[in-house]
């Protein structure tokens, strides 16, 4: 027992999940009925702009501080997370053109603001930044609990470095924080749809879209048994719902030249306004079909208000719409994969509002794909919170663990494990046709076991399970040309029919190798047969094949390779 | 673990002439395996980290885990309220609710005041399963007896109820301790009287109440426990033993007498525990032999401070007499040095003097061996003033360069114009030192 070990039992650990994102932070915890649910702050905002600002000493976030981008820029810090742990020579400082500019401070980076009454400024460090947006962060959890938070499940991007991995440990330290675990964001998501009560474990290959206020981080997830493997990522670090804003900032911009002949995007002070505005237009966007935008001084003095349809956002913003659509695309390709193989698209961030993107991303994947965003699903949950959420879920679990304990876990010698490089299946041979049926996916982290029960042919006896390797392969056909010669002098159809004629793509399972054969005799009329594939990390298979309801099983070892 | 998938599909027939040994028959293996890193989030990852860490199968773990949540249940069944029930108690009549035990009725009797409102509403939870009148008209008996189930009820609203929880606590003999007899506190005091004060602080305002402790107790921690209970600050209120306050209205007088009564043996009651509580403690007090080892020690530490005093002050002395005797003799060493000093100068000046006076014959001797520097006979004059400057010269010149000069007219002897060159020489450097004219050199100059 050391020191910290008698430390940590005195005080009862207290875990929260903390999304600290780039633009906005989420605190989330599991509420006492098992449910992952996102704390508000003292303003009632459940995302909580990750900002700070001071004026004369006093302290301001969130929502608040946000407010201050307008007023008080040089003195409001903002968009610096993805400046902890970095050297000044490699961080990007274009998002921070309206706040406080980043300036170096030995090998980190810092900012220059007036933080205390006096008129000198400091340099703050962005790892002291962190600090106290974490400890307001942890203060209004504390607030809203009624008990000391103490330990948190933190969510971070999956290319976060171990150096900025390590420095978002420290910062959190410093503000009374102890990190249990630093989880990936897109793993996160997926737990978060994994942890409600209604979900079911199974195998399946999950693009996690996390399209932020700055950035999108796109991911392949694959779900094997409750375990998630990332099998590729993309990153976009300038496409984010600030490219959104932008498109309706320049639409009212432009508006308001044609009327007043001003543009109001040359003043700092009207570009922030608009800034602020129109972020909030394009959110309500996502809600209703009309949005409202109302700007007091916007330029000279003039007040200015309009209104934006959606459909003109739409327009407007296809470009951007098709940037998102490519990563998605990108991402499944970076995996070796084809956009058939994904059964769910979880959305995640707050970019994931836009009804449009959804529907986008629906249209590019096949209709057996589950698109998880609120406006294709109506169970989905709010992509704003699903890192949150994944961490509580986590916090939750690891927070009873010593830290050596979860230490271990996480180490490389736990966590890198050999994984099925093809699916294994049964085989099922007909008069026709040979038939595969995967039973344990690509990808499975080693060991795995899985049970499947088949039926038999309807007069029962011996039966044959031919244990295979199987790929899977995509089929083009080619849809019969339709019979449409008096449909083609109607114009407006043509566009229509066009699209009606893309080829079919379907997945079909070949059996590439067999590697083991059961037979099992005199299986009754109407059973079934039970099948337990069981495979070990060095490639080693035991199989055991029983009928249902029977005594006697059949089983089989195949000794490893490695 | 994953769970059982059920496929759809028919498996095929055995074909004639597949024969294995055992069923079973290998015919390929797997191909390489991918290494990739799995993300450490979830339970069915803890599950997994957990098997890989203590080399566990599926099935291993499956029952290991399986054997800690058996366990977890049986704990909580342990403490479940389970306390055979009085025949004299399910007897009683609910009018008499004061002198019920409520605790007992509830099963709770070992643990009285220390029940925690959770365990009230379990035992009374399963108390009212099965005393409840519907169970025993189920269970076939006609008597309508429900009175112990309104035991139950009027025992279970009292404790829920703090305020009147704490006056029945306040009179509830059961949980009293009776203070251990002379042969029991011989054993061990501390132990004897240990249940005593946890039993009486339940009645302390101020909680934790502080431990009695055991021989090894420091005085801090003694002094705290006496300290405490001589201040004890008590929430002990006796109204639960009030006699009941005629609420018909009509004889008013009868009322506040009644009321004055209760307030009076209340008051008296409490000042009998205050009193009663303080000899307790002086009694203890008394007995205690911490105290007396702690006045022990705190006059051997006296003793041992005056004595160190005393030690103190005895060496002072002896330092400044030897410092005295010491300076005493150093002086007396120093008169006596200076005394050998000053004999040895004298000595020494004498000395010098013998050797001035002998240098002088010298060279007195010297200008008379050469004859004066005259050839033949010197004249009077010639002699005169031969003299003359050599008196000036040994006037003017130190001992050292006395027999300085002196060595060299012994070198020189009888050589005349050694000689004068010897005396030439010294007067000149002493007229350059400016300590003779060369006006009264005559002869040398």
């Amino acid at each position: 027992m050391g020191d910290a070990n008698g430390v940590a039992a005195e005080v009862e650990r207290f875990a929260i999940g903390i999304s600290f994102g780039n633009t906005s932070s989420s605190i989330a915890r599991i509420s006492p009925e098992g449910k992952a649910e996102v704390i508000a702050n003292e303003e009632g905002d459940r995302q909580i702009p990750s900002i700070l600002s001071y004026i004369e000493g006093e302290e301001y976030h969130g929502t608040q501080a946000k407010a201050q981008l307008i007023r008080n820029s040089s003195n409001t810090v903002a968009y610096f997370r993805d400046f902890l742990g970095k050297e000044f020579k490699s961080i990007d400082p274009t998002q921070c053109h309206a706040s406080a500019h980043p300036v170096q401070s030995g090998s980190t980076v810092a900012f220059t603001i007036r933080d205390t009454a006096s008129e000198t400024p400091n340099t703050v460090t962005v790892s002291e930044i962190t600090t106290r947006h974490l400890r307001r962060l942890k203060q209004s959890a504390t607030d809203f609990l009624g008990k000391e938070v103490n330990a948190a499940v933190i969510t971070v991007p999956t290319d976060f470095t171990d150096a900025q991995r390590e420095a978002l440990t420290a910062a959190a330290k410093d503000a009374g924080i102890e990190v249990l675990q630093l989880i990936a964001e897109p793993v996160a998501a997926v737990m978060a749809y994994d942890a409600r009560p209604e979900a079911t474990v199974s195998d399946k290959l999950v693009v996690v879209a996390d399209l932020g206020g700055t950035r999108s981080d796109v991911a392949v997830v694959a779900s094997r048994g409750g375990m998630y493997t990332v099998l590729a990522t993309a990153h976009d670090v300038e496409l984010g719902g600030a490219s959104l804003d932008q498109i309706v900032i320049d639409h009212f911009a432009k508006e308001f030249v044609k009327k007043h002949k001003v543009d109001p995007r040359e003043n700092a002070r009207g570009l922030a306004k608009l800034k602020l505005e129109g972020e909030g237009t394009r959110k309500a966007l996502s809600l209703s079909a009309n949005a409202q935008l109302s700007i007091e001084s916007l330029a000279d003095g003039i007040d200015y208000g309009s209104t934006v349809n959606r459909t003109r956002f739409e327009l407007l913003s296809g470009k951007v719409f098709a940037q998102f659509t490519d990563l998605i695309q990108q991402v499944v390709k970076k995996a070796g994969l084809d956009v058939l193989d994904i059964d769910e698209v979880i959305f995640s961030g707050g970019a994931s509002h836009t009804p449009k993107i959804a529907q986008l991303a629906q249209n590019i994947f096949p209709e057996t794909t589950t698109v998880l965003a609120p406006s294709t699903c109506t169970t989905a949950i709010n992509p704003s919170e699903l890192s949150a959420r994944g961490a509580a879920v986590q916090a939750s679990l690891v927070q009873e663990f010593d830290h050596e304990d979860v230490e271990q876990s996480i180490h490389p010698m736990v966590t890198v494990t050999p994984h099925l490089s093809k699916a294994i299946g049964v085989e099922f041979t007909s008069a026709t046709d040979v038939n595969f049926q995967p039973l344990l996916a690509a990808e499975t982290a080693l060991p795995a076991r899985r049970i499947a029960q088949y039926s038999v042919p309807k007069e029962g006896g011996d039966v044959l399970v031919r244990v295979c390797e199987g790929a899977r392969e995509i089929k083009v056909t080619k849809p019969e040309p339709k019979p449409k010669e008096e449909k083609d002098a109607e114009d407006s159809d043509e566009d229509f029919s066009d699209e009606e004629e893309e080829d079919i793509r379907e997945i079909v399972w070949k059996t590439e190798s067999p590697v083991a054969e059961l037979a099992v005799k005199g299986v009754k009329a109407g059973g079934k047969v039970e099948v337990m594939v069981h495979v070990n990390p060095d490639l080693g298979l035991q199989i055991a094949v029983r009928e249902v309801g029977g005594q006697t099983a059949v089983r089989g070892a195949i000794n490893g390779s490695a | 673990m994953a769970p059982t998938q059920v496929v759809n599909v028919t498996l095929p027939s055995l074909p004639a002439g597949w024969t294995a040994e055992k069923d079973f028959k290998s015919v390929g293996t797997l191909s390489a395996a991918v290494q990739r890193n799995v993300e450490p989030v979830g339970p069915h990852f803890l599950a997994h980290a957990r098997r890989k860490r203590h080399n566990r199968t599926f099935s291993e773990d499956e029952r290991i885990q399986a054997q800690q949540n058996v366990k977890k249940t049986e704990d909580e069944e342990d403490d479940e309220i389970s306390e055979d029930e009085d025949p004299m108690m399910l007897a009683r009549e609910a009018k008499d609710w004061k002198s019920q035990d409520h605790y007992a009725v509830l099963g709770l009797s070992r643990y009285r005041w220390r029940a925690t409102p959770e365990q009230i509403k379990r035992a009374h939870r399963k108390k009212v399963l099965r005393h409840h009148p519907d169970k025993k008209a189920a269970a076939g008996q006609r008597d309508e007896n429900d009175s112990f189930f309104k035991c139950i009820q009027i025992a279970n609203e009292l404790l829920l109820d703090n305020t009147r929880r704490r006056q029945f606590d306040s009179v509830d003999e059961a949980a009293d301790v009776e203070p251990p007899t002379k042969k029991q506190t011989q054993k061990n005091y501390y132990k004897a009287w240990s249940p005593v004060f946890e039993a009486e602080g339940r009645f302390s305002i101020k909680q934790p109440v502080p431990q009695f402790g055991n021989d090894d107790s420091t005085q801090e921690e003694v002094e705290t426990f006496y300290n405490f209970w001589y201040n004890f600050d008590s929430w002990r209120t006796f109204e639960y033993l009030d006699e009941d306050v005629p609420d018909d209205g009509e004889s008013r007088d009868q009322k506040r007498h009644t009321e004055k009564k209760n307030a009076n043996a209340r008051r008296k009651r409490k000042n009998e525990d205050v009193a009663r509580l303080r000899e307790l403690v002086d009694e203890v007090l008394a007995g205690d032999e911490r105290i007396k080892k702690f006045r022990q020690q705190a006059r051997a530490g006296k003793d041992a401070k005056r004595k160190a005093k005393e030690e103190e002050a005895q060496r002072l002395k002896d330092e400044k007499e030897r410092k005295k005797a010491e300076e005493e003799q150093a002086k007396k060493d120093a008169e006596e040095a200076a005394k050998a000093e000053r004999e040895k100068n004298k000595k020494a000046k004498e000395a010098a003097k013998n050797a001035a006076k002998k240098n002088k014959r010298v060279l007195k001797g010297s200008v008379k061996d050469v004859n004066y520097f005259a050839d033949g006979e010197a004249s009077a004059a010639q002699v005169d003033s031969v003299l003359a400057d050599v008196e000036l010269i040994m006037g003017k010149i130190d001992v050292d360069e006395l027999a300085a000069l002196a060595e060299k007219l012994n070198i020189a002897g009888k050589d005349g114009a050694a000689v004068k060159a010897a005396y030439t020489a010294e007067a000149k450097r002493l007229v350059d030192a400016g300590k003779i004219k060369d006006t009264e050199v005559k002869v040398f100059a």
